[in-house]
Order: C-alpha cells, then sequence, then structure tokens
C-alpha cells in the first residue's frame, strides 16, 4: 500500500504541509494535543488528499478541487453579521478566533482554544477514518472555537448562533456541545465571510438521554471560498436531534454528517436545502449509524442547480444487528435548472438486522409543467412562476421545521439567495 | 367574445390529431355548453383556449374579442381574462393558497397596467368570495390545493374565477366527482358570475351540470368537431337518447 507515496504533492498538499510547521507556535493545546496535531499532519502528508479513487470522496476529487491553499492572514478583518433568528446570543468567531463569551442561562461555555489546554481534549482530534480529510485538516490546525455544556434539564430561552466570519486567509474552528439530560436547545451554526478562504469547521456534540437539540447549519460563503465541514453527533435514548444544513455558497463545499443513533429510541432528522450556481461544487455526504433497538430517522434533502454548478449528496445508513425495529427514510430530490449543471446521488443501505423499515428514494427533475402551466393559466408570468415552484420546492422542507421565526428566517435566505442568482 | 375558426390541433409530442376542424362562437353574456362522449376533445378544447403548450395548433384560428391569441402564453391569455377551471385542478405544495391567489391577482393588474392590490382590499375580496362559496378561510391557508377534497378544490376553482373577474370561463367538467351539494354551491358560484359582458363555456359529459347552469346553447363535439348545436333542449335529448342518435346524424 504504498502506491501514494510516489505521486507528486498537489499545490494545495505541499501548501498544507509546509505552512505546518511555521503555524503550529501559534495554536492552542497541551502536549498531546500537539502529537495528535502532529499525527494528523504526517497522515496527511504520507496519503496526501483523497482523490475519486477513495470511495468516500468519488464526486468530491479534493485532490483535484482544492487548486490553491491560502496563507494565513491573521490581520484578516472579519466582521460579524446579524444573527439568523432575532434574539440569538452570538458566540463569534471572527478570523478564526473566539470572541468574547456569552452568558446563557444553563449553559457552560468555553473557548475551543481553553479546550484544548484542559488536558483531556486530545482524543476528540482523531480523525473518524483513514480517509477523514476533513477532520486531519481541522485536526492539524484548529485554532478555535466554541463548547457549550447545556446543563440537564436546561431550556435556554433563546437560541444562540455559532458565527465563523472570515475575511480571507484560513480559518480552521472545532465545535462542541454537551446536551444534558432532558435538555433543550436550539443552535445555530453559521459559515459566512468575505473572503476566498479555506475555512474547515468540525462539529462534536453528544445529545444526552431524552434531549432535543435542534442544529441549523447555514453555510453562506462567497463564491471563492472553501468549506469543509464536518459535524459528528452522537445521539442518546429516546432523545431527538433536528439537523438542518443550508447551503449557499462557496466554491468548493464538502458538509460531512456523522451521526450514531446509539440510544434507544433515538431519533435523528435530518433537513438539506442545497442552491448551487455559478461553478460551485457542494456535496453533502452522511454516514447515519443506527446502533440501538427502535431508533428512528428521516432525512429529506432537497437541491436546486443552475448554472455550471455541480453536486453530490451521498447517504448511508447502517442498521447494527441489535438495532431491531429501526425506522429509516431517506429522500433526495433535485431540480436541475440547467443543461450545464450536474448532481450525483448516491443512497447507500447496509442493514444487519432483521426486522426494521428502512428506505430511500431520489429524483431528479426539472420544474414539473403540469404545475406550470397552473399557474400561467391564472396570469403569472413564465418567470414568476418558475420562481414559485422552485421556492415552493425548497419550502416544503424548510416549513417541515415548524416553528414560524426559523422558517421566516430561512425563507428569506431564500428570497435573497434568488434575488441575486433567479 | 369567442369564435373558433376551422381549428385544427395535435398533441405536440405524438403529433396525433385530437381537434379536426372545429368551428364555434360564443357571443358575450352566452353560457354555452359543450358536450360529447369520452375521446371527443372536449379536454384539448379548453387547454388549447388556455394555451398550453402540449398541444399544437396546426391550421384555423382562435379570436378573443376578434383578435388573435395563437401566439400568446397561457399567463398572457389569462390577463387578456380568459380563465379556465380546472376538471383536476394541481396540486402545488410549498405555494401557500393565499401567497397564490395575491401573485396571481396583481400579476393580472400588472398586465393591464392597473396598481397592485392593497393587502385588506386583497383580504376583503377574498373574505366576501369565500363567503358566497362556502369555503372556510382555513383551507387557504393550506398550500395550494394540497389535502383539498374533490368538492373543495373544484370550489377553489371558483373562488379563484371569482377574484380574477375573466370575461371568458371555460369550466372543464367542473361537474366531475362532485356530490350533489358541492354541485349547486359550485353552479351557484358560476350563475352569480353571469353577466352581459362575460361569457361562460361549460364542458360537461352530463346533463345533470345543466340542470344548474342552464346554456344558452348546446354544442356536440364528437372527434375534434362541432357535430350538432342547438338549445338547452339539445341536452335533454342527449340525455334520453345518448350520443350514438346525434352521432350517426351527423356521420
Amino acid at each position: 500500500m504504498n502506491i501514494q507515496t510516489t505521486r507528486t504533492r498537489t499545490a494545495a498538499e505541499t501548501a498544507l504541509i509546509d505552512t505546518f510547521a511555521a503555524r503550529l507556535p501559534d495554536l492552542p493545546g497541551d502536549k498531546a494535543v500537539i502529537a495528535k496535531r502532529r499525527e494528523a499532519i504526517a497522515a496527511l502528508e504520507a496519503r496526501g488528499l483523497p482523490n475519486r479513487k477513495v470511495e468516500a470522496w468519488h464526486y468530491t476529487d479534493l485532490r483535484r478541487l482544492l487548486t490553491t491553499v491560502p496563507a494565513f492572514d491573521a490581520d484578516a478583518d472579519a466582521v460579524a453579521v446579524a444573527p439568523l433568528l432575532e434574539g440569538s446570543t452570538v458566540l463569534s468567531i471572527l478570523n478564526g478566533k473566539a470572541g468574547k463569551a456569552q452568558p446563557v442561562e444553563g449553559v457552560t461555555i468555553v473557548s475551543a482554544a481553553e479546550k484544548m489546554a484542559d488536558g483531556i481534549f486530545a482524543p476528540a482530534l482523531q480523525p473518524a477514518t483513514d480517509d477523514d480529510a476533513v477532520g486531519a485538516i481541522n485536526a492539524a490546525f484548529a485554532a478555535d472555537g466554541w463548547f457549550l455544556d447545556i446543563a440537564d434539564g436546561a431550556a435556554p430561552a433563546t437560541p444562540i448562533e455559532i458565527q465563523s466570519a472570515q475575511a480571507g486567509g484560513q480559518v480552521h474552528t472545532r465545535l462542541a456541545a454537551r446536551v444534558g439530560e432532558g435538555a433543550k436547545a436550539t443552535v445555530v451554526e453559521r459559515h459566512v465571510g468575505t473572503g476566498d478562504a479555506l475555512a474547515s469547521s468540525v462539529t462534536n456534540i453528544v445529545v444526552g438521554d431524552d434531549a432535543e437539540l435542534r442544529w441549523l447549519i447555514v453555510q453562506e460563503q462567497p463564491v471563492g471560498a472553501t468549506q469543509l465541514g464536518q459535524f459528528n453527533a452522537w445521539i442518546g435514548k429516546n432523545a431527538k436531534l433536528t439537523l438542518f444544513i443550508m447551503n449557499l455558497g462557496g466554491r468548493l463545499v464538502r458538509q460531512e454528517i456523522r451521526v450514531d443513533a446509539k440510544g434507544e429510541g433515538g431519533e435523528f432528522t435530518l433537513r438539506g436545502v442545497n442552491l448551487l450556481a455559478g461553478s460551485t461544487h457542494c456535496d453533502v455526504t452522511m454516514v447515519l449509524d443506527h446502533s440501538a433497538f427502535g431508533t428512528k430517522s428521516t432525512e429529506v434533502i432537497r437541491n436546486i442547480v443552475t448554472d455550471k454548478a455541480e453536486g453530490a449528496f451521498q447517504g448511508q445508513i447502517r442498521v447494527a444487528q441489535q438495532a431491531q425495529k429501526t425506522d429509516a427514510k431517506m429522500a433526495c430530490n433535485t431540480l436541475l435548472l440547467s443543461d450545464e449543471g450536474g448532481f450525483s446521488v448516491k443512497p447507500e443501505l447496509e442493514i444487519f438486522a432483521d426486522d426494521v423499515v428502512c428506505g430511500h428514494g431520489a429524483t431528479v427533475a426539472e420544474i414539473d409543467r403540469n404545475s406550470l402551466f397552473y399557474l400561467m393559466a391564472r396570469g403569472i408570468e413564465e418567470k414568476t412562476a418558475r420562481g414559485l415552484l422552485v421556492k415552493a420546492f425548497l419550502a416544503e422542507v424548510i416549513e417541515g421545521l415548524e416553528d414560524e421565526p426559523i422558517v421566516e428566517a430561512l425563507e428569506a435566505k431564500l428570497d435573497g439567495w434568488f434575488a441575486e442568482h433567479g | 367574445m369567442l369564435e373558433i375558426r376551422n381549428l385544427h390541433a395535435r398533441i405536440a409530442e405524438t403529433g396525433t390529431e385530437i381537434i379536426r376542424g372545429l368551428n364555434l362562437t360564443v357571443k358575450d353574456g352566452e353560457v354555452a355548453a359543450i358536450m360529447g362522449p369520452n375521446g371527443s376533445g372536449k379536454s384539448t378544447l379548453s387547454y388549447v383556449l388556455a394555451g398550453r403548450d402540449d398541444y399544437e395548433v396546426t391550421e384555423g384560428e382562435i379570436l378573443y374579442n376578434g383578435g388573435s391569441i395563437l401566439d400568446l402564453d397561457p399567463a398572457e391569455r389569462a390577463a387578456k381574462g380568459i380563465f379556465l377551471a380546472f376538471q383536476y385542478p394541481m396540486e402545488i405544495p410549498g405555494v401557500a393558497s393565499m401567497e397564490f391567489l395575491k401573485v396571481a391577482m396583481n400579476s393580472q393588474r400588472k398586465a393591464r397596467g392597473e396598481e397592485p392590490l392593497k393587502v385588506p382590499e386583497f383580504l376583503k375580496r377574498v373574505r366576501e368570495a369565500t363567503a358566497s362559496l362556502s369555503i372556510d378561510m382555513a383551507m387557504l391557508k393550506r398550500p395550494l390545493n394540497v389535502g383539498f377534497s374533490g368538492g373543495e378544490k373544484k370550489r377553489a376553482e371558483i373562488l379563484q374565477m371569482k377574484l380574477l373577474e375573466p370575461k371568458l370561463c371555460v369550466l372543464d367538467e367542473t361537474d366531475s366527482g362532485l356530490d350533489i351539494d358541492a354541485l349547486k354551491i359550485v353552479a351557484g358560484g358560476v350563475n352569480a358570475l353571469r353577466a352581459p359582458d362575460r361569457a361562460i363555456v361549460v364542458i360537461t359529459h352530463y346533463q345533470r351540470l345543466l340542470e344548474y347552469i342552464v346554456p344558452d346553447s348546446v354544442h356536440v363535439l364528437y372527434k375534434g368537431q362541432v357535430v350538432k348545436s342547438g338549445d338547452k333542449g339539445l341536452a335533454i335529448e342527449l340525455e334520453a337518447n345518448g350520443y350514438a342518435g346525434v352521432i350517426e346524424e351527423a356521420a
């Protein structure tokens, strides 16, 4: 298995490896953390960035697509934006560095830089697999972020928004949350910016028994930015995790989701809306484990593709032998609005239990002609009618969140996107 | 109001001719019934009038208030006052009914160079129209036609018709799937729209609807042509004797 050692390094690989030594003294962490960082960069050096021959990266050849890696820019002037939801407590990360902590009742909030020096953090930096390039890049370079510890039974009255804003260069953030038993919270993870940055972000969540967590990832990077995201979660007994993902920007976007429904009766809901324009490449890849009895999951991903954009959704559901009575449903629907764009879908089911309900479906279609005719027959001109139908296709997923302020805020994002790209 | 001359139309995809030399004139204020057996081209005629691009007009002319509409798209025709009440109204998840009504009304107003309706005025109109059709406003909180019963869908079509105030209304099998109570409500809604400057074309398979919407003229469509025209007595004759006699006579 030394095939990869003979290949030439790409400019991006070289940049990542070469800058590491210079960057290391500025990175936080105890000895064990530093060791993990070195391990991660060594693995990257040995294996290189994954190309399309690596199954998990088949639709996103990172080696080819990550063409440049900008230098770190300590002086980049990142600017925070208004929170998605009015009244949110905002925890900002500007240019990769956590701002001032804000108090939230029932929640202990610590910056990641501080957490990395607590002597027990290092194992969390371990990439998930050998192919986990996002985990490895982030482990090597993660500089800051936020850790939320939501106390048992706590239910913060307002949403928390973790907002990472970049202005070019590189930003690598680490987020984590422990949701205590029976706690209930809404958290927005936001990625915004103005520069052509390389951003990576890894989020680790433990949802305690009977807890309910709603986590919204809203990615609105500018057209030149690269966003490599990873969301890892473990769902406890009778706990509920709803993950909503909205991708509205970026040049190269990979959002990974790794969820383990490990407690009996745990429930996972994924809703994703990907709006692809220009020459964006956007990949959402999910690996979901049903590891316990009576766990449930539904995943609905809706995509619209315009211009020359390319997208992919890989959804893998693994049902362990002991996870009887699993109920899992996955759907991915795409509206192709341009002949030059494309979207690839790969559903995968791996089922080792014998008493389960698992289903998946995927469609790639154009705007429904019958619906278009119906709207036009009422005097709505074609462009407006098409816009209504495209928005409706996405709005259906958003409305499933059944929370008026959230639905309104997300639909306003849609409107903004359509105003720019419609 | 409407003059159809020697109209020939075919399914664009397959080239199958459905309308084969159809002639029909409907005057201002007239209620014309189009009857005919299944497959005679009734629904196709309604789609061709509304401008659906699945059908191609290969010959003939459709004149609306003296001008050809063949080059107009469905939205332009609607803005000029042509309304098709669908046999099977589309369910459109994600589009709120109220939003749809507002966009439709204001699109037509814009095309006619009128100011958009202010929200209170819009709501007032919708409230009045729903009350007269026994429609619960709560129904309009749902996405367009989604989860509506057959009767609710038909009533929603008549509601749209009432709000959009078209000049030429084409009702495609509006009676299908309606029980007698719903039929009476729908017919009442249509009758309320009868006006000297408005024409209504009622397409139906059965005479039943015509007991409630009494037509001024009845036309029998067969193999894409009007083979016989008469007054409301023709509908009663068809109900009693079926289409066979009329068709034989025409052949």
